[in-house]
């Protein structure tokens, strides 16, 4: 591998300096004069940074297109939260349990919309996520509806109370670091290069002895799961949680990110989050022209990079493939 | 010969789409070994005889009999690990994916190391343009070297019968008939057998053993190919002489 063109082709060494930097700066921020609003902003960025990994595997790799992935987020926060608060469970304890809860309603969910494509798919989620906001928000004896949950305690481990929006950054900026090599874990996989044929074409991945359903299942399910992880952590980053913070545009901006950084693409989940999650807080000062700006910068970057800034098309090829293949060298010649 | 047992045996299958039949009862046989043609126009149900096959389909009535057991309404992607491996009607290659990735998933229920390698050793030496443009996407490939490719990766599979949907859709002639030229010669160096569905009846009698004419929904002549080459009938309706 050669150094080719700027950012795309680097050899590796160049990459893992250049992330290795990235992640430097981004570690010694906090420590910096920065303020607490460019800090919160930045957390924003890493929970949907993950949120967009968990959606992208389930549109960018098994190519089903929610348009509901609040709802996991929204029940992660909303069930850790009620066990915290009602049961008075550690909150590490009690996101277990709802990851868990959630995956398994995943699940569930996935069943009736296995068979579903494209717009259909999206019209359900999207209904999905509806009935949860309306169960939040009516179900008040439980919820208090559109009061919200305030207060909720700061999460301890092991006898230490972690509060502050240093410490979270911290922990998110870890958790972040996870779901990244996870993901690049999965692409490099054969089960991720299974996905992405159910993705492409169904029956063509049917004729190789691949199962659809099982991989569109899965790609619910641990997206689902991951969106509730970062629902727990949003819940006790902010301490409060009420339902206009699950509402149906927010999964629309989560589709956005997967859209604009690159279907199918880790990095350009990074970069998509990071984007549309800084640009309209940078925009902040023209007020009125915010959104039209917003939209304009969407717009003209679907014309000219329509897979996305860092889409499919810079994929690199699955260097770990298929269970089997493992260890064999492919071909004769390796060399590129 | 008598003694060569059926590895597919149709009988009396029906499938209908909704309330529109599409196949009224077909039956054939197909030996170990031997190349077998569809032929047909357009809508006569050949694909759909296929897809049947191949379990993307569940019979109304009637049975498959494959190697001895019944496979009709199995989920397609389990036939394939029992030895039957479909090369989809349009290609169906991944675009996104490098040649070599495609060919790779061909052995996707496989974990036979070697073997693999050997049957990648083959494969390229059938399609030496395919070993060219190993690092490339697929979609960059040409009509014929997508083809190529499709036929390349269900090979990965190691099938015992493979079912070509349409090889010579949408390419240009000298390519079908390289393309017939190597189905000919898989069948001879692996005896996989294959069961094609052309509407090139030309070429489809040309490459196989025997040969099954489907108009709407049911076989209304057999024999082989040779034969049906020279019958009068057939040469008016599907070879234009």
């Amino acid at each position: 591998m050669k150094e080719k063109i700027a950012g795309i082709h680097l050899s590796s060494r160049t990459k893992m300096i250049a992330l290795l930097v990235m992640a430097a700066i981004l570690l010694i921020l906090p420590v910096t004069s920065i303020s607490r609003y460019t800090l919160h902003i930045i957390v924003l960025c890493f929970i949907y940074t993950c949120l967009t990994l968990s959606l992208n595997l389930i549109i960018g790799w098994s190519g089903q297109f929610s348009l509901g992935h609040v709802t996991f987020y929204g029940m992660g926060a909303y069930i850790t939260t009620l066990l915290v608060m009602n049961a008075g469970l550690n909150f590490f304890v009690a996101t277990i349990i709802s990851v868990v809860l959630v995956a398994i309603f995943s699940m569930i969910l996935c069943f009736p919309t296995l068979n579903l494509r494209g717009d259909y798919l999206a019209v359900v989620t999207l209904g999905f996520g509806e009935v949860f906001r309306l169960f939040i928000t009516n179900a008040v004896n439980l919820t208090r509806g559109p009061m919200g949950i305030p207060g909720i305690p700061a999460p301890t481990f092991f006898g230490i109370t972690i509060s502050g929006t240093e410490a979270f950054y911290y922990i998110i900026f870890a958790l972040m670091v996870i779901f990244i090599l996870f993901m690049i874990r999965l692409n490099n996989s054969g089960f991720g290069l299974a996905m992405l044929t159910v993705k492409e074409d169904d029956i063509a991945a049917i004729s190789l002895g691949i199962s659809p359903v099982k991989y569109k299942m899965w790609a619910f399910v641990i997206g689902g799961g991951m969106a509730a992880l970062m629902g727990s952590f949003y819940a006790v980053y902010l301490g409060t949680i009420g339902p206009t913070s699950f509402v149906y545009n927010e999964s629309i901006k989560m589709v956005s990110m997967v859209v604009l950084g690159g279907m199918g693409s880790v990095p350009g989940s990074v970069i998509g989050a990071f984007l549309l999650t800084a640009l309209p807080e940078m925009l902040r000062q023209f007020s009125d022209y915010r959104m039209i700006l917003y939209g304009a910068a969407m717009a003209i970057m679907m014309i000219f990079r329509p897979n996305g800034i860092w889409g499919i098309d810079k994929r690199v090829r699955n260097e770990y493939k298929i269970k089997a293949m493992r260890g064999v060298k492919n071909g004769k010649s390796s060399a590129s | 010969m008598s003694t060569v047992k059926h590895i597919l045996e149709v009988n009396n299958l029906s499938v209908s789409y909704g309330v529109v039949p599409a196949l009224r009862g077909i039956s054939f046989t197909v030996d170990e070994g031997e190349i077998i043609a569809l032929i047909g126009p357009n809508g006569a149900g050949k694909t759909t005889t296929m897809h049947t096959i191949s379990g993307l389909l569940k019979p109304k009535e009637g049975n498959i009999i494959y190697d001895g057991k019944e496979i009709g309404g199995i989920e397609a992607h389990k036939l394939v690990r029992e030895g039957i491996s479909q090369v989809p009607e349009g290609r169906g290659i991944f675009p996104i994916l490098t040649v070599a990735e495609n060919i790779d998933l061909g052995a996707y229920l496989r974990k036979d190391k070697e073997e693999i390698q050997k049957d990648r050793e083959w494969v390229y030496s059938l399609f030496p343009r395919l070993e060219e443009r190993k690092n490339q996407v697929g979609g960059t490939l040409s009509g014929g070297e997508q083809q190529m490719l499709a036929i390349a990766r269900a090979l990965m599979a190691r099938p015992k019968m493979l079912l070509l949907d349409e090889p010579s859709m949408g390419l240009a002639p000298i390519i079908v008939e390289d393309i017939f030229k190597i189905i000919k010669q898989i069948n001879r160096e692996r005896n996989t057998t294959i069961l094609l569905v052309e509407q090139n009846a030309q070429m489809a009698l040309t490459a196989s053993n025997r040969a099954y004419i489907v108009e709407v929904g049911q076989i209304v002549n057999e024999g082989k190919s040779a034969d049906l080459k020279k019958d009068d009938q057939i040469q008016k309706s599907y070879l234009g002489l």
